[in-house]
């Protein structure tokens, strides 16, 4: 009877669908929980994700990521491919044509010079975008006409979707950003919290860390789009607050980021106002093994260089066993619930470039047991710690302060211990944590801990710049004041060349096999980085929202324009 | 009189400056970056970027003087601009927030409202329920209705504004559904009906502060009250036959009210600091809310500016007490 019920819904629901979007406006409003309320709308100036897909309503790039990662046109006529001749054939540039009789919702038509403004923009020195690396490697923007735009590159650039694409590089218009230009930028306040923009929505208020309050754009492209008159996007309170306000109550249609413990969210199901939707995206949870020694001993500046390797953890064996040892099914069912996975990869997608690595999820504490011992490690003065030339198996092991993370942490203590391994577990406030300050010695990048946890994910669906993180010479040391993707502090020499390789590969297929092999010898050759979980996003929407999908590589907010009232 | 406001004005130009080296060495020297709240995705090279722009590696001393000229030269010219719109400060670098990349004035001007409708609805409703209660307890000493408004005060004053906060949304937001539990920012006031909404979420805000504030005042009340009602004046007023009426509305709350005016105008600035915890608990978009936020994000100009400005009112609202005590009682002289 229930799922008759359901099934009845759902075709009730999908005849309505067609007739709720028949007209701009007619669905009244609908209200946006984001829990981190909203500081800035340029995402040029905040790079929060909260600020960039609340700037996603308004600001649009030529062309977006679709729910799959695959590129489609937005303010873009077509998308350019090799084949119809938009990208050059060497890679080396790429012609966007926008799509005839755009207009900004000021009235104003949205022409070429708006989008090599919008590079000028964010590449004027002293404006600190924070956009930058989307426009790297760029020589020139040209515009033959009010139409075109040509993008050259410095050198071959297999990925030519970076610049323009995906909500973190929209076109913003000339005429309003004209005055804001390098060192002035964060004087604009009216500009850069109320941009004039071509999205289905234009900021109507905008409340500081508070509320945005925006209407439906009455010169959007498509004539019958957004369904909704105005939206209410508020911040404040936390993901379980937010959940509850749709779940529970149902003041909210859509709350962003509802990443709860699997227990609250079953409670919450049952309040039967609104659903979780979840994604995965490339967000993995890992634990990263210090390839340096980070003993205090060592005089400062010398502490977790390359001039001192680890004791311990030099040798794959203990790597290879620690990551053994480790029940990944189990931290997820903890952890995360539905909003997680296990992996064992470090690019877990886009499903091209993901590694069919799954030979860590199952736990062997036997098999753990036996590589330590075949590595010399043995108990010899019985205190059910190993040890080994007189030194004891003993590991700091360091992450963010979070309660996932310290439930992860004393489950991953407790397996660990039981193989005999002592370790001592150190949380860090996130704001020093991820702070990057050269002074403290508490930073990931610094690293004095044998091993740490912590979640990073890459931009977009390319992972090259991800991967080429782990050079040898991204390495953080005393000489970069630590500044560097690579804390681990690996280096082959292998790797490098094959990074190398990749950048100057432009075959699509060619590109993921590099990369899978890339990602391979980060873990499971070299168990350098032990990925725990591919943490996927979690929101939860109303039931009487339709036509939201949950879009992991680009803003959550991305189709906004098909959202509509279930009547 | 005038020599000693005057004094008490120079001294406090020092005191202030002091404060606010101290408050600026003591946030800058916490731990904690405002890069924190930089994605990681974003790559080492543009993040050093960002952070130049924002001028967050200058040295501590540049930055403090930089902080001083906006706090004291530039910010007061945009309010001289603003009120006769001239355009003097044009091209001066103001303050900007860290986490906004946008004038941190912008946000506190934006928030002045919330924080003092309710806030100071909150004192006021406070005062009001004090002083009758304080009065009364007094005059009634060790009666039931003092024993029962000394416990009142003490659970009121000792009781946390987080657990008092969610108790009542639990009580009358979730069960009872008589008042909002989340405070509407958005919310205009134009007709009753809009009036009635803003009385309402207001209602559970105000209990909640307004609690802490009476359990505070009606002490001073009642502690002073009692002083007075044993002294000889009093004792003089009842023989001339004067009714208790005027005894104890008259001459006794006049003279008791001198301590406690002070003790309401000391209690002023708080208003202004607004009350971080109450203003999370209900999503008020006020002084107090924007302050946790900026810790928060490591937003090193916004909590300077906000808690500077506290100083300032503190101090100030001092001197503002120590004056109205000596109008008030003619037995203070300062010379």
């Amino acid at each position: 009877m229930k799922l008759k019920t359901m099934l009845l819904g759902a075709a009730a629901l999908l005849a309505l669908a067609p007739q709720a979007y028949a007209e701009r406006g007619a669905d009244g409003n609908v209200n946006v929980l984001y829990w981190q309320a909203v500081s800035g709308m340029n995402p040029y100036l905040s790079s929060g994700t909260k600020d960039v897909e609340a700037a996603s309503l308004v600001l649009e790039p030529l062309a977006g990521f679709d729910e799959k990662g695959d590129v489609f046109a937005r303010l873009a006529a077509e998308i350019p491919t090799v084949e119809n001749g938009g990208v050059a054939a060497d890679f080396t540039s790429i012609t966007w044509k926008l799509k005839p009789d755009l207009k900004w919702s000021d009235g104003s038509p949205v022409t070429s010079a708006d989008v090599k403004f919008s590079h000028d923009y964010c590449t004027a020195p002293e404006g600190g975008c924070a956009q930058g690396g989307r426009f790297e490697g760029i020589a020139s923007v040209e515009t033959p006409d009010a139409a075109t735009i040509i993008v050259k590159f410095k050198a071959a650039k297999p990925n030519p979707y970076q610049a323009f694409v995906g909500s973190t590089s929209p076109i913003i218009q000339k005429a309003q950003f004209e005055k804001c230009l390098g060192a002035a930028a964060s004087t604009c306040n009216d500009q850069n919290t109320k941009p004039i923009g071509t999205g289905p929505f234009m900021v109507a208020d905008f409340k500081v860390n508070d509320v945005v309050s925006l209407a439906a754009n009455p010169n959007y492209r498509d004539p019958a789009k957004p369904a909704f008159a105005t939206m209410t996007l508020k911040g404040g309170g936390d993901a379980a607050a937010a959940a509850r306000a749709v779940m529970e109550t149902g003041e909210v249609d859509y709350a962003w980021n509802t990443q709860i413990n699997p227990d609250l969210q079953t409670q919450m199901k049952a309040g039967g106002k609104g659903v979780f939707v979840n994604a995965f995206g490339t967000l993995v949870e890992r634990i990263e093994m210090n390839m340096t020694d980070p003993s205090s001993a060592l005089p400062e500046g010398e502490r977790s260089t390359v001039k001192h390797p680890h004791p311990i953890l030099s040798d794959i064996k203990v790597r290879t066993a620690l990551s053994m040892a480790i029940d990944r099914n189990l931290l997820v069912a903890v952890g995360y619930g539905e909003a997680a996975r296990p992996t064992c990869n470090l690019v877990p997608a886009p499903a091209i470039y993901a590694s069919d690595n799954t030979g860590c999820i199952a736990q062997n504490i036997d098999g753990a047991k036996a590589l330590l011992a075949e590595a010399g490690w043995k108990d010899s003065d019985g205190d059910s710690i190993l040890d080994k030339d007189g030194k004891k198996l003993s590991l700091l092991y360091q992450s963010s302060v979070n309660p996932v993370r310290q439930d992860f942490q004393a489950l991953v203590k407790g397996w660990w211990n039981s193989i005999g391994v002592e370790v001592e577990l150190k949380a860090i406030d996130a704001s020093v944590f991820f702070g990057g300050d050269a002074g403290s010695p508490d930073t990931f990048q610094k690293f004095y801990a044998d091993v740490e946890m912590y979640a990073n994910n890459f931009d977009g669906t390319d992972p090259e710049p991800y991967l080429a993180g782990y050079l040898c010479n991204k390495i953080p040391s005393p000489a970069n004041q630590w500044q560097g993707e690579n804390v681990n502090r690996f280096c082959d020499p292998a790797y490098d060349a094959m990074v190398a390789e990749l950048g100057k590969t432009q075959d699509p297929a060619k590109r993921g096999e590099i990369s899978k092999k890339l990602n391979d010898m980060l873990t499971k050759d070299s168990m350098v980085i032990v990925p725990l979980a591919d943490r996927g996003r979690l929101s939860a929407h109303s039931n009487t929202l339709a036509g939201v999908i949950l879009n992991v590589w680009d803003s959550e907010l991305w189709n906004a324009a098909d959202w509509s009232r279930v009547k | 009189m005038l020599t000693y406001i005057l004094r008490r004005l120079l001294i406090a130009i020092p005191t202030l400056l002091v404060i606010s080296l101290v408050i600026f060495l003591i946030v800058d020297f916490a731990p904690g970056s405002p890069a924190s709240e930089i994605p990681l995705t974003i790559s080492p090279e543009v993040r050093a970027k960002i952070l130049e722009a924002m001028g967050v590696n200058q040295p501590v001393m540049v930055r403090y003087g930089l902080w001083l000229k906006q706090f004291f030269y530039v910010e007061p010219l945009i309010f001289y601009d603003y009120l006769f719109g001239t355009m003097h400060a044009e091209g001066l670098q103001r303050i900007i927030s860290y986490q906004t990349r946008g004038p941190v004035f912008n946000l506190i001007v934006e928030r002045i409202p919330q924080t003092m409708i309710v806030i100071g609805t909150a004192y006021l409703v406070g005062i009001l329920i004090a002083v009758p209660i304080g009065m009364y307890s007094a005059y009634r000493q060790y009666s039931w209705f003092d024993q029962i408004g000394t416990f009142i005060a003490m659970v009121g004053y000792s009781v946390p504004t987080f657990f008092t906060g969610v108790l009542l949304i639990v009580i009358f937001a979730v069960h009872l559904q008589w008042f909002p539990s989340i405070y509407d920012t958005t919310l205009m006031v134009t007709d009753w009906a809009s009036f009635l909404k803003q009385v309402k979420q207001m209602v559970l805000p105000v209990m909640v502060l307004g609690l802490f504030n009476a359990a505070e005042i009606s002490r001073y009340m009642r502690a002073s009250t009692l002083e007075n009602l044993n002294l000889d004046y009093v004792r003089t007023a009842r023989a001339k036959g004067l009714g208790e009426k005027t005894v104890v509305l008259k001459h006794v709350l006049r003279n008791s009210l001198i301590p406690v005016v002070t003790v309401i105008a000391i209690g002023i600035p708080t208003i202004f600091g607004g009350a971080i915890i109450t203003e999370q608990v209900f999503k008020i978009n006020g002084i107090g809310a924007g302050l946790i936020n900026a810790i928060h994000a490591n937003d090193l100009p916004m909590i300077q500016t906000l808690t500077f400005i506290f100083a300032f009112l503190i101090v100030t609202f001092n001197l503002i007490a120590d004056i109205l005590y000596g109008l008030l009682d003619p037995r203070i002289r300062y010379e």
